[in-house]
Order: structure tokens, then C-alpha cells, then sequence
């Protein structure tokens, strides 16, 4: 019983990450740290795909000539992920620049004091 | 204060810089149209471009890099990948296939159809992504023009 | 049973995530999300997935860490010691943590080949890509052509983030008035 359950440590593995960058995104108030949440719950979900898609002795899924029983890790995951790291940067990107221009109009990136700048205007 | 040096002053990062980013570049392009055989891409050689492109930036100076690539030309850039991809799309569709069905491209040899389809796009998303990272490294050195506060 | 490699850089990855999450210096955090992406890509290739390895190291080990490193230059270095309680983000954290824990209880185990997602649409790519497309990475083979408008979509919002940056730091209407 032990041992099926231990079968499961990469989800687990993969959660503890996913909690760390939650955590960080929900109880920290600098906005580039919460962006750097992000990234990192961003890498457990890919880290999710990527480990459901490894099979037990299998290889990188690149096809090798003449073999025919070859036994070939899950390619699909690899693409849908491997989009979603460029897409992600770019989102990071576009996160980040916000950011900026926060700084620019308010002269902070900490949440508290920015609610506390949009309260006391009105 | 001390007056920060500037980065091209520093001759290790010059000399290595410079030894490196034509390698880089070479890598980039090796991964871009080697993508099919081994692992890459129009993904990752984007990235690899812009990469050793920011590196040059870094090292010697936005301006220098601005001659290399004016930011109207890798603005210009952004779309023209994207162009590319769906214009392959088109072009499958004019020869009497479906929307991005490469083997319309070559009816005789569809499989060859599917080779330059995939070259094609792969390098629409090459030339994309490598613009967009680039253009955003512009972005984010370039000082805003009105004061603050 | 042999050496568990991949269980110990996610031991290393984990680490790393923590020692992010407590920096109050965001330049050395900025590094570690370097250092962070690096391990992962290790992991990635250890999990036989080359080519999100590949996209990870040049991804989040080269361009973030420069993206961070620049939005930093423009806004602070520093973060502020945090004042409030943090029990409320921790409960949310937490509870999430245990909801999922029980939600990967029926899941298949790590590297099982009878798993459910290694038997719908894959064998049909793996055996159709040498016929039909005739190259031999079939991570290729999938994101260009048998899911060719999934990559044109991602292309495409690839597109819009670079534009939307460029409007939102350098768009023609900063120049027409001042803000603020």
C-alpha cells in the first residue's frame, strides 16, 4: 500500500511548488515578487504536464530509424508546454511592464500603499 | 558615489561577449532549421536570437544594438511572423487544401508539402518571438520622455 | 533501485522556491528565478521532455531573469518588511495544498504506461508522424503540423503581449500628454 501511494511523489512534489508560488502570490505585496509567484506556480503547472507525461523507460520522443520497438515518453504534453513557456514570458512581459508604469504614475509597487494612494484620492 | 563602470569597460565580459555572440547566433539558427531532426525550434531559436542579441545590447550599449536592428524594423518583425504563419495557411487554402494542411503544398509529394510547411511556419514563430523579446528589451531600457511625478 | 536524481533536484527546486519566497532583496531573487528555471530544465530533461528543456533554459534562465533584472531597474530593489498577519494566505495556501493532495490520490502513478493520456490520440501520432510527415522529432511534427492552429494561436498571443508592452511603455499617447 506504502509503495503505491509513494508512486504519486512527483503530483506532491509538484503541489508543494505550486503552494509556494501561490503563497507568494497571495501574501506578498511587492508586485515584481508576485510576478515572480507566478513564474514559479507557472513552472509547477508545467512540471505537472511534463512528469504525467514520462513513461517508465521510455526515451525522448524522437523517433529512432529501423527501431520499431522503441518505447517513447508522451510527446503531446511537451508541445502544448513547451508554447506555454514562450507564451508565458510573454505574459510575464506584458505583467512587468504594467508594473512599471505603476511605479511611474503612483512612486510604489507595494499593494498596501497603492490602496491606500487610491483611497485617499476619493 | 562612485561612478558605475560601464560594462564594455570590463574586458572579460568585452572579449567574451564578443567571442560569444556570433555562436549564439549560429545556434540559434542551427536549432531554427535543424528543429525537425533533433530538439528545437521556432520556439526556442527565437529566444536563442534574442538572447544573444540582448546580450550584445547589454554589453555594448542599447544604441549600438539599435543600429543592428532599428526598433521600427523588429516592431515591423512582430507581425511579420505571425504573417507568415497564417499566410502559409493561406497559401495551403489557395492550392485546394485545407487551412494549414501542408501537403497541399506539394501535390505530387505531400510529404515534402508537410517539410516546407513546417520549415515555414516554424520560422514565422522564429522570427515572432525573437522580435517580440527583442522589442520588449527596447522597451523596458528605453527612459520614459516625461518627468515624474 | 537506482539513484533518485530527479527527486533530489526537486528537493533542490524546492529550496529554491522557498529561499525566493522569504528574499526581501528582489535583485539576488531575481537571480535565483535564474537559478530556479536552470533546475527545472534539468528536471524537464531527466522527464524525457528535450524540447521544453531546451525552451526553459533559454526561456527562464536567459530572458526572465533580464526581464526581471530590467523591470527591478525601474521600480525598486528592495522589498518592504510586511506588517500584516499572513495567517489568512496561509490557510488559502494550505487548503488548496490538501484539496489537490486528495484530488492526485486516484491519479496515475509517475511514469505508469497504462496511464489514461498515453492512450488516446499518441500512439496515433507517434505511429502517423514517420508515414506522413517523415521527421523524426515528433514534438515538431505535432506543434507544426497536426496541431498547426494551436501554434498559430499561441503565435499569436505571443503577438499581442509584445504589442501590448510596447503600447503600455512606449505607446504615441505618452508623448501626447503627461501623465499625471
Amino acid at each position: 500500500m506504502s509503495a503505491s501511494i509513494l508512486g504519486l511523489w512527483n503530483y506532491w512534489a509538484v503541489i508543494v511548488l505550486m503552494m509556494t508560488g501561490l503563497y507568494i502570490v497571495t501574501a506578498r505585496d511587492n508586485l515584481v515578487k508576485k510576478v515572480m509567484g507566478l513564474n514559479i506556480f507557472q513552472v509547477s503547472v508545467i512540471m505537472f504536464y511534463v512528469s504525467m507525461a514520462k513513461v517508465r523507460g521510455g526515451t525522448a520522443p524522437i523517433l529512432v530509424e529501423g527501431e520499431e520497438t522503441v518505447l517513447y515518453s508522451n510527446p503531446l504534453p511537451h508541445v502544448l508546454m513547451l508554447t506555454a513557456i514562450v507564451v508565458g514570458v510573454a505574459t510575464t512581459a506584458l505583467a512587468l511592464a504594467l508594473v512599471v508604469r505603476i511605479q511611474e504614475a503612483y512612486g510604489t509597487v507595494e499593494e498596501d500603499e497603492l490602496v491606500r494612494i487610491d483611497d485617499d484620492d476619493g | 558615489m562612485k561612478q558605475p563602470r560601464l560594462l564594455r569597460e570590463e574586458v572579460i565580459l568585452r572579449v567574451v561577449s564578443k567571442a560569444l555572440v556570433p555562436l549564439i547566433l549560429l545556434f540559434a539558427l542551427y536549432v531554427q532549421f535543424h528543429g525537425d531532426f533533433g530538439p528545437g525550434g521556432g520556439f526556442q531559436a527565437g529566444v536563442i536570437f534574442a538572447a544573444g542579441m540582448i546580450l550584445y545590447g547589454l554589453i555594448f550599449g542599447l544604441a549600438n544594438l539599435q543600429r543592428v536592428w532599428p526598433p521600427r524594423r523588429v516592431e515591423l518583425g512582430i507581425g511579420l511572423g505571425v504573417m507568415l504563419y497564417a499566410g502559409v495557411g493561406v497559401a495551403t487554402m489557395v492550392r485546394g487544401g485545407r487551412f494549414l494542411a501542408y501537403g497541399a503544398l506539394d501535390p505530387h509529394h505531400p510529404v515534402h508539402g508537410q517539410h516546407l510547411g513546417i520549415l515555414l511556419v516554424e520560422l514565422g514563430v522564429g522570427i515572432t518571438v525573437a522580435s517580440t523579446l527583442i522589442a520588449i528589451f527596447y522597451a523596458l531600457g528605453r527612459v520614459p520622455p516625461e518627468p515624474r511625478g | 533501485m537506482p539513484f533518485p536524481v530527479d527527486a533530489i533536484l526537486f528537493v533542490f527546486l524546492l529550496t529554491m522556491a522557498v529561499v525566493i519566497a522569504r528574499r526581501q532583496e528582489l535583485f539576488s531573487a531575481a537571480m535565483l528565478t535564474g537559478l530556479f528555471s536552470l533546475l527545472s530544465a534539468g528536471l524537464f530533461t531527466l522527464m524525457d521532455a528535450l524540447d521544453v528543456a531546451f525552451t526553459e533554459a533559454a526561456v527562464g534562465a536567459g530572458f526572465s531573469t533580464i526581464l526581471l533584472l530590467g523591470a527591478l531597474t525601474r521600480t525598486t530593489g528592495l522589498e518592504y518588511q510586511q506588517r500584516r498577519p499572513r495567517t489568512r494566505p496561509l490557510m488559502i495556501v494550505f487548503s488548496t495544498g490538501a484539496a489537490l493532495i486528495y484530488g492526485t490520490l486516484d491519479m496515475p502513478h509517475f511514469g505508469d504506461p497504462a496511464a489514461a493520456i498515453h492512450h488516446h490520440v499518441t500512439p496515433d501520432y507517434l505511429a502517423r508522424t514517420p508515414v506522413e510527415i517523415d521527421v523524426p522529432n515528433v514534438v515538431t511534427a505535432v506543434l507544426a503540423s497536426y496541431r498547426g492552429y494551436d501554434t498559430l494561436g499561441e503565435t499569436m498571443v505571443i503577438f499581442v503581449g509584445g504589442v501590448g508592452v510596447l503600447l503600455v511603455l512606449t505607446g504615441r499617447w505618452r508623448w501626447r500628454r503627461r501623465v499625471r
